[in-house]
């Protein structure tokens, strides 16, 4: 039986969703591209970044640029000023119990290595085993095959069924006193599945193993609340929530962070350094060895003060709207395979079309001005898994329109009609 | 920047819907692989070598639609070629799908080939008609496996990423 758990929280919505007006906070969607209005559905991969957004980078850029953490002088404090209160935006918009417990990262990549780096390489060891599910990117994967392959360790991955669910009696039978790790996307990218990963956190804690969730396609959509989902670690992109790239979280418990191997050796993350020893600094600096990305990190901030800005409640309604209503008009095509039917999804439409190339669908469609990703999403294992080479991916922001879905659907008809 | 019907000719979504010589061919002498890490496309390409001409070739493999037709005409166009004429046509298709090779200006064999020149407007694309071709050269050269990884700047170029 697959636990069912309240995830998507619509209710509460307010007055209904202004569409036009939140697009206007976007600069980038007002341009045509070959002629046509440029309809943007590759939000998945990375999503736009609004005018509050650019302004703050700029700002930053033109008045506050300097090193953090190491000037005495005043432009230096005003940057680790707006460094250091953008941590306290992402810990209040995650809920962390403290600022000290995010740190700043380029994004999930990194952070799923520092993961594996600082606590993997020093708490997993020959014979262990580190589970991840069948539906994980490639980021939340290949470091953990990586690990296991250095240490002699085993990697255990939670099976789907074909609806793209996790099958979470198998996940039960994975668990054991060698399980050291569970690691886990919150939504997937490929297939749009929300995990229970709430549920998966309490099974794992029950043995006592720590859960890292991927949040990359979690956080754009859904409230987020490390505590409630008592997860050990929550990854975050910048870039898929309306940050610049570059961007990123690792939320770690403290005590976790506390006890696990520095990642980046270098400047800033050190207490003393002689030639015969070094002593590390206190979380978060252990991690942030180096000069970080300034501008992006303060980025992310304002990304958080604009969504904190929205009814997010009614955003993901809308979001949810046109994710039900481009599923029943592109699902309605003859020929036509949605990949990804979970009961409970993200904004994500995969398709497959009949005898015809993900990629052929993906140029056409750009010739109409639609921008959707073509491939194999960096999970070749969902591929592998529902028989296909690749998918054609549409996934929906809050600034998408019905009207877009109604050109997503004009322009995979004329996919069908040039192939005949 | 061209039209879409100049990209997905009717010769090439014919060659698509009925790849020519899509079949293993059990008395080759040579293999290659190719892949394309990016998107995933594969395909084998086989081939009888003998005397230093390509008596027979073929191949098998996924693809996007530009990628299986050029693979089928590629086969169409080097078989009965001797060793240098295929290399020639290899270098003459690769320059025209990068823009080096004007075909209608200067003096080349490409033919029929010449429909895949559009594809040089669609930079992400590119690599989908010269995977066969690359792939193709690696079998006539007696090397393993091709991938567009390390293929030049102009499948660099062409990188789609995540």
């Amino acid at each position: 039986m697959i636990a069912t758990e309240k995830t998507i929280e619509t209710k509460g919505a307010g007055a209904a969703w202004d569409v036009e007006r939140v697009r206007e906070d976007f600069p980038v969607l007002r341009q045509t591209v070959n002629g046509k209005p440029l309809v943007y559905l590759d939000n998945a991969a990375s999503a736009q970044v609004p005018r509050i957004v650019i302004e703050r980078g700029s700002k930053y850029l033109r008045e506050e640029h300097s090193n953090i953490h190491r000037g005495v002088h005043y432009l230096s404090q005003r940057a680790t000023s707006a460094y250091e209160g953008a941590r306290e935006k992402v810990k209040r918009f995650i809920n962390a119990r403290e600022a000290r417990e995010c740190i700043f990262v380029r994004g999930v990549t990194e952070a799923v290595n520092l993961v594996m780096h600082g606590y993997g390489r020093k708490f997993v060891h020959e014979g262990d085993e580190v589970v991840v599910s069948e539906m994980e990117h490639h980021s939340n994967l290949v470091p953990w095959q990586m690990l296991c392959e250095e240490k002699g360790a085993r990697l255990r991955v939670i099976p789907m069924d074909d609806a793209g669910e996790l099958l979470l009696d198998e996940f039960d039978a994975l668990l054991n006193e060698r399980t050291k790790l569970v690691c886990v996307g919150h939504v997937s990218n490929a297939l749009g599945t929300i995990n229970p990963v709430k549920e998966i956190v309490a099974r794992a804690h029950k043995l006592g193993v720590p859960v890292l969730v991927d949040g990359a396609q979690g956080a754009p959509h859904l409230k987020v609340d490390v505590q409630d989902l008592d997860c050990d670690f929550y990854a975050i992109s910048g870039h898929k929530m309306f940050a610049p790239t570059g961007s990123g979280v690792l939320y770690g418990k403290a005590e976790l962070l506390e006890k696990m191997n520095p990642f980046l050796g270098g400047g800033s993350m050190i207490r003393t350094v002689t030639f015969e020893r070094s002593t590390y600094a206190a979380i978060p600096d252990k991690f942030e060895a180096g000069t970080p990305a300034i501008a992006s990190q303060i980025g992310l901030g304002a990304a958080i003060d604009y969504l904190n800005g929205l009814d997010r409640a009614a955003a993901l309604a809308h979001e949810q709207e046109l994710l039900a209503y481009a599923t029943e008009r592109v699902s309605a095509i003859e020929g036509i395979r949605i990949i990804g039917n979970a009961r409970e999804k993200a904004s994500v439409l995969a398709f497959v079309i009949d005898e015809i190339h993900p990629h052929d669908v993906g140029t056409i469609l750009d010739r109409e001005g639609i921008a959707i990703r073509a491939g194999h999403h960096c999970a070749q294992p969902v591929m592998q898994h529902f028989g296909v080479p690749a998918t054609a991916r549409a996934s929906f922001a809050f600034y998408n329109t019905r009207e877009e879905a109604d050109s997503l659907v004009a322009a995979v008809q004329k996919v069908i009609e040039v192939f005949g | 920047m061209s039209e879409l019907s100049e990209l997905y000719q009717q010769v090439i979504l014919d060659h698509n819907k009925k790849p020519r010589n899509f079949q293993k061919l059990e008395a080759a002498n040579r293999t290659a692989e190719g892949f394309n890490p990016l998107c995933g496309d594969q395909l084998t390409v086989y081939m009888l070598m003998d005397e230093g001409v390509v008596r027979e070739v073929s191949f098998v493999g996924t693809g996007c639609a530009i990628s299986k037709a050029s693979a089928s005409m590629m086969t169409q166009a080097v078989k009965g070629k001797t060793r240098e004429e295929a290399r020639l046509l290899f270098d003459e298709f690769h320059r025209m799908v990068t823009g080096e090779l004007d075909e209608e200006a200067e003096p080349n064999q490409l033919g029929r080939l010449k429909i895949f020149a559009g594809v040089r407007d669609y930079p992400a694309r590119v690599k989908c008609a010269s995977l066969p071709w690359h792939t193709m050269h690696a079998a006539l050269e007696g090397e393993e496996t091709a991938t567009t990884e390390n293929l030049g700047p102009d499948l660099s170029q062409a990188a789609i990423s995540d």
